[in-house]
């Protein structure tokens, strides 16, 4: 009862709206029917090849046997198949340290934090690249999909992270040159295009180093990764620095706390804080443009999954890699966006 | 968590800034132990990973061939993949010792590049694929034809070209999309579709409904043919790529296969026997071993084994061999004589 009262206070309050409600009804309805009717129904699950998946779904339904064949190398690409295990164990460390950091009931102190990314850290590079204990060496080359845009994202953005911290406060620094720098910085770095930045440190720089020297091009892609986020995070702190009322500095100031002592305890708690919408905001941003290093020649998940629909044996079933991509990206995301909630809520209290 | 990702990147740029380069390539890649070479990102064929991950083709077998030639393993490969804008710097900056990308030989890329072109292992060129049921046999009679094409590609442009010297007129199809492009074609919204020959065999070998059903007509609309690409000033190291293909084209027109090479050991053709080393100074000749081009067959295969695996019968993509043919029979593949 109580549901068909709010239908009719809602849904049903008048002639447009009721008309609405039909015709929104209705698209919905038959969307959900056509992503059913073609992912499940007329969907083929296994095959051997790509013709014999068309010949089954007859081209109305996914040909989700694609996947099943190809799963593995949309989430590890070139990872040698036998060594898998070691970045499946990389991925989950990831996330779990991710996870584990969210924990607000470790934030009191740097250092159980401090120590779970430096081991986790460690352990994830011996991992990925081998070497030592029998784990045969995998050469950065080899470190696709998943665990690539996992590394990309979560490396870049906690080490651009400090560094925003101190360019937010460069910016709003007393003396001129500190400001100037950090300024010029954020200015000209968030004023091009992340594929500019990209684009310079893989296609640029490598002509300017000297003869045989060369930068891994992970690791060039991972610190003009970094150095853009930086920029991006600089100008959201910024905006939770200007909030806090020039009060909280004054007093800090009167209670003779040191300029570090005001930093640390009154003015960036505060400030990161009412951040946090925002902050995450980015971090969702700046997950998804890991996929640009597309461009140069890394193999992320959006990457290995574009590759495995040219193979001759299983061509252009684009619709299944991208919807199975999309999931991934979207379990990532949302979680993420949930998290930010939960922490709004928490701070509201 | 500040000092923690400071000191792992410290330590991973640390761990991966690459040693200095000394001397020329070749004696690079003897001390190292490996060849690096610049592929595609996936170009079905030619360069591309499998499911499960390992790099195959034709650009991959050439590379493939240099290893076996020069360090006597043709798994003593590394495959960078490189898009196209980056392949260029990568090959200057020597963070790859050739470049096997399916690129075009052109006279800027080695007057202005400053880059050397080993002999084309695929002549490639732009061609038109119609469904055998029009009857159609030459692109000439493709007058007032619709064509799909890719928009934003030289393809384009070739095509308009290719028409207006020919005095034919044609309504273009234009999509941005490769995909759409293919479907179009295959739902019969055009008469031809044009692109690379190799594209389009690998398209009819994946996307068409019935690959018996379409045929790829014999004209070229324009000339790609696609070499192996080193530095200038390293002449050692270009000779070994040179004479690596030229071996295997060697190998093929002498019968000399990865299956009959011992016994072709045994041959009184005093060619065959420089080209194996059984009469010894073409492996020093080239600063490598003298079992050089014996490695490269018996590892990789001649240049007719390389083309059918990769892109000819024995493969998807099912080309014929038409100019990449040996030139005894017909083709452009003329090996220099090993002597």
């Amino acid at each position: 009862m109580k549901a068909i009262a709010w239908a009719r206070a809602n849904l049903f309050n008048g002639v447009w709206n009721t008309i609405l409600t039909l015709v929104a009804g209705y698209l919905i309805a038959r969307g959900a029917w056509m992503a059913i009717d073609w992912g499940l129904i007329h969907a083929a699950w296994s095959a051997p090849d790509g013709r014999a998946c068309r010949a089954i779904t007859n081209d109305e339904g996914a040909c989700w046997a694609f996947i099943e064949q190809w799963y593995r190398f949309i989430l590890f690409g070139r990872f040698p198949p036998g060594e898998q295990w070691r970045a499946l164990i990389v991925v989950i460390l990831f996330i779990g340290m991710v996870v584990v950091s969210c924990d607000r009931r470790l934030w009191r102190s740097a250092w159980p934090i401090t120590a779970i990314w430096v081991v986790g850290l460690i352990v994830s590079f011996i991992l990925m690249h081998g070497g030592v204990l029998g784990l045969p060496v995998v050469t950065t080359d080899l470190w696709n999909g998943l665990p690539l845009t996992l590394f990309l994202s979560v490396i870049a953005l906690a080490g651009a992270f400090p560094l925003a911290i101190l360019l937010a406060l460069g910016r709003r620094s007393d003396y001129p040159i500190i400001r100037a720098l950090s300024v010029g910085y954020i200015e000209l770095v968030r004023g091009v295009p992340i594929i500019s930045i990209l684009f310079m440190a893989s296609v640029m720089l490598p002509l300017f180093l000297p003869a045989g020297v060369n930068i891994d091009n992970l690791i060039r892609a991972l610190v003009g990764l970094m150095l853009f986020y930086a920029a991006a995070l600089a100008e959201v702190i910024r905006g939770g620095l200007q909030a806090i009322p020039t009060g909280q500095y004054e007093a800090a100031d009167v209670l003779g706390l040191s300029f570090g002592q005001k930093t640390r305890l009154v003015v960036l708690p505060q400030a990161l804080s009412i951040t946090i919408p925002p902050l995450v905001n980015t971090f969702i941003a700046a997950f998804k443009d890991t996929t640009l290093v597309t461009i140069v020649g890394l193999f992320d998940l959006l990457t290995t999954a574009s590759n495995s629909i040219t193979d001759p044996q299983w061509r252009g079933f684009y619709v299944e890699a991208y919807v199975f991509v999309a999931a991934i990206y979207f379990v990532f995301c949302f979680s993420m966006s949930r998290y930010s909630r939960s922490l709004e809520r928490s701070t509201e209290r | 968590m500040i000092k923690a990702t400071t000191l792992a990147v410290a330590l991973v740029m640390v761990a991966f800034a690459g040693p200095a380069l000394a001397g020329p390539t070749l004696d690079k890649v003897k001390k190292n132990g490996v060849v690096t070479c610049g592929v595609t990102t996936g170009l079905a064929g030619f360069s591309i990973p499998d499911r499960q991950g390992k790099y195959t083709g034709i650009d991959v077998d050439t590379c493939r061939a240099v290893a076996a030639a020069v360090l006597g393993d043709p798994d003593k490969t590394k495959y960078v993949p490189a898009t196209t804008q980056q392949r260029f710097t990568m090959l200057q900056s020597g963070e790859i010792d050739i470049l096997t990308r399916n690129t075009t030989w052109t006279l800027t890329r080695e007057g202005d590049l400053g880059f050397l072109f080993a002999p084309p292992n695929y002549y490639d060129g732009q061609g038109f694929m119609v469904a055998k049921k029009a009857g159609v046999k030459s692109a000439k009679e493709l007058d007032g034809a619709t064509v799909c094409v890719q928009s934003g590609t030289t393809t384009e442009s070739n095509l308009t070209d290719y028409f207006r010297a020919n005095k034919m007129t044609f309504k273009p199809l234009v999509i941005e999309r490769l995909d759409e492009v293919e479907n179009a074609f295959y739902s019969g919204r055009c008469d031809s579709f044009t692109a690379d020959r190799s594209g389009l065999a690998a398209s009819r070998a994946g996307k068409a409904p019935n690959p018996d059903d379409y045929v790829i007509l014999p004209e070229i609309a324009s000339k790609e043919p696609l070499a192996a690409v080193v530095r200038q000033g390293d002449d050692e190291w270009f000779e070994v790529v040179r004479w690596t293909m030229f071996a295997m084209i060697d190998a093929e027109e002498k019968g000399v296969t990865s299956q009959n090479v011992d016994e072709m050991k045994k041959s009184d053709d005093p060619e065959i026997q420089r080209m194996l080393g059984v009469k010894p100074g073409m492996g020093k000749s080239l600063h490598l071993g003298e079992d050089w081009a014996y490695t490269i067959i018996k590892r990789v295969g001649n240049y007719g084994e390389i083309f059918d695996r990769n892109v000819g019968k024995d493969s998807a993509l099912k080309l014929d061999r038409g100019l990449n043919a040996l030139w005894t029979q017909g083709g452009l593949m003329y090996g220099m004589p090993i002597r």
